[in-house]
């Protein structure tokens, strides 16, 4: 378990260089994406959004963000594909700094799904899922062939659905597009933005429930926010859970409840608290 | 003589003023258009330009027709008498509605479609040629029909200033204190206005359906 309250790693902040040991991870291996006491913050508001973020993900994990609203798990996320760059520290994804990175060539590497989906509404089914392909001047052949494929991947016949557009789908399908379109380079990492919080509890608990299959078997490496514990115990390899701006606990979703945190006691009882719910 | 019977001993000069007035409006509107849509696309990312010529643009709308074609007629290379004045009032005057619209059309585009074009990684330009023109076509059109019968019924007015059209009956038939005269300036103008509403309307709802 490893659980440490932010003001400690104060203490050891001197160095700025590349290199500072990643103070939560677990991992022996080069972690695919390092956050190196990244701080955001935002003209005219004192608080940072994020401070002193320090954290390595590992290749095929999938870390669940998890915090209340305003928490910053989503600026946390945004700051991987350079959608914000850093006040202060580095965000090093495969190796190089965001900031090393062209903007441009990092965002169409990783794949991006965010609430409601996001679909191009002027664009078909097979349009939208073949978008960074075709960005990418990937050939049509190979472009149609890559968009069937993903179609079935998430569970939708390309022959019902390639045409359609995305007013013409139910919102557990236009998300399931969603997923698709995002895996279209086949990219080796997949940032995911409470993605399946506005469908319907029982469409939500589907495709969980395939996602994680999904997942699994696709051997990306995930980062996924949300404010749902029971969803983050769900798909989670590993949970770190984010207040005010920092992290105040990181653990495997066996271990993370036993966690004595105040906030970690607050979300766990958001669990509780149906009455009449099987314990 | 009734307005029929002034009709038909007029048709050819009356159809050859719905030519001139056709021509005025559709000059005037297609300077208005390539200069608003541009600049609307340019204040989408510059909010000091956007206050600067949304204000101007509604101060050109506020002033009364006649007294704008007035002001021109002295200030040299797009002043004096005739229909070059005229297209440049009539521009100033179509502005606001398209300026306005292409504007509004492309901020109002779902946040989260934007985020996604963003973290898709297209570039800005890509962004605007591929997702938010598009998605703005049909509001942007809306405001060109707009502009399009504004401009129609104020370029009657350009008459003042001698730039023909069926202004020109208008002004005569005032001046006769003949209703007949008047109208044979009148019914053309409000069919031209008629017919390109519908027809833009048409356009309007194809876009918006794709």
């Amino acid at each position: 378990m490893h659980y440490d309250k932010p003001p400690m790693r104060h203490v050891n902040s001197s160095s700025t260089g590349p290199g500072n040991e990643a103070s939560i991870s677990s991992a022996t291996a080069d972690p695919i994406i390092a956050f190196q006491e990244v701080t955001y913050s935002v003209k005219g508001r004192s608080a940072p959004l994020l401070s002193q973020i320090s954290m390595a993900v590992n290749s095929g994990e999938t870390l669940v963000l998890l915090g209340r609203s305003g928490s910053g798990k989503t600026t946390l996320l945004r700051l991987i594909n350079r959608m914000l760059a850093p006040s202060s520290g580095q965000v090093v994804v495969e190796g190089k700094s965001t900031t090393d990175w062209d903007a441009i060539r990092l965002r169409r590497h990783i794949g991006y799904v965010i609430q409601e989906a996001g679909l191009f509404p002027h664009f078909t089914v097979a349009e939208n899922v073949g978008l960074v392909p075709k960005l990418e001047r990937w050939d049509p052949a190979r472009i149609a062939a890559r968009t069937n494929e993903l179609l079935l991947i998430v569970g939708l016949d390309p022959k019902e659905f390639a045409s359609r557009r995305p007013a013409q789908l139910s919102g557990g399908q236009r998300q399931r597009v969603g997923v698709a379109r995002a895996l279209g380079a086949d990219p080796s990492i997949l940032l995911m933005d409470e993605p399946f919080g506005a469908l319907d509890p029982v469409t939500r608990a589907e495709l969980q429930r395939e996602f994680s299959e999904l997942a699994r078997r696709l051997g990306k490496t995930i980062v996924f926010v949300t404010h749902d514990l029971r969803e983050a115990l769900l798909l989670a390899s590993r949970i770190v859970l984010l207040e005010n701006g920092k992290i105040v606990a990181s653990a495997k979703p066996q271990e993370f409840l036993r966690i004595d945190h105040p906030e970690v006691k607050a979300f766990a009882a958001s669990l509780q608290a149906v009455p009449g719910a099987p314990a | 003589m009734t307005p029929w019977t002034f009709f038909i001993t007029h048709r050819s000069e009356i159809w050859s003023a719905t030519l001139d007035h056709i021509a005025l409006v559709l000059i005037a509107m297609s300077f208005a258009i390539v200069i608003a849509v541009p600049l609307g696309m340019l204040i989408v990312q510059h909010p000091a330009l956007r206050t600067f010529s949304l204000g101007l643009a509604s101060i050109f709308q506020t002033i009364p027709s006649l007294a704008l074609f007035g002001f021109l007629i002295p200030i040299p290379l797009i002043g004096g008498i005739g229909p070059r004045t005229a297209i440049v009032a009539l521009v100033l005057y179509a502005l606001l509605p398209i300026l306005r619209n292409t504007y509004v059309g492309l901020t109002s585009i779902d946040p989260a479609v934007l985020e996604a074009a963003e973290a898709m990684g297209m570039t800005d330009t890509q962004i605007l040629t591929r997702v938010r023109l598009p998605l703005a076509l049909g509001i942007i059109l809306a405001g060109i029909r707009t502009a399009t019968v504004i401009t129609i019924g104020v370029a009657t007015i350009a008459a003042a200033i001698g730039a023909g059209g069926l202004g020109t009956f208008i002004f005569r038939g005032v001046a006769m204190v003949s209703d007949a005269v008047i109208l044979a300036g009148a019914i053309p103008a409000a069919l031209l206005a008629i017919i390109a509403d519908l027809f833009l309307a048409l356009i309007e709802r194809r876009l918006r359906l794709q």
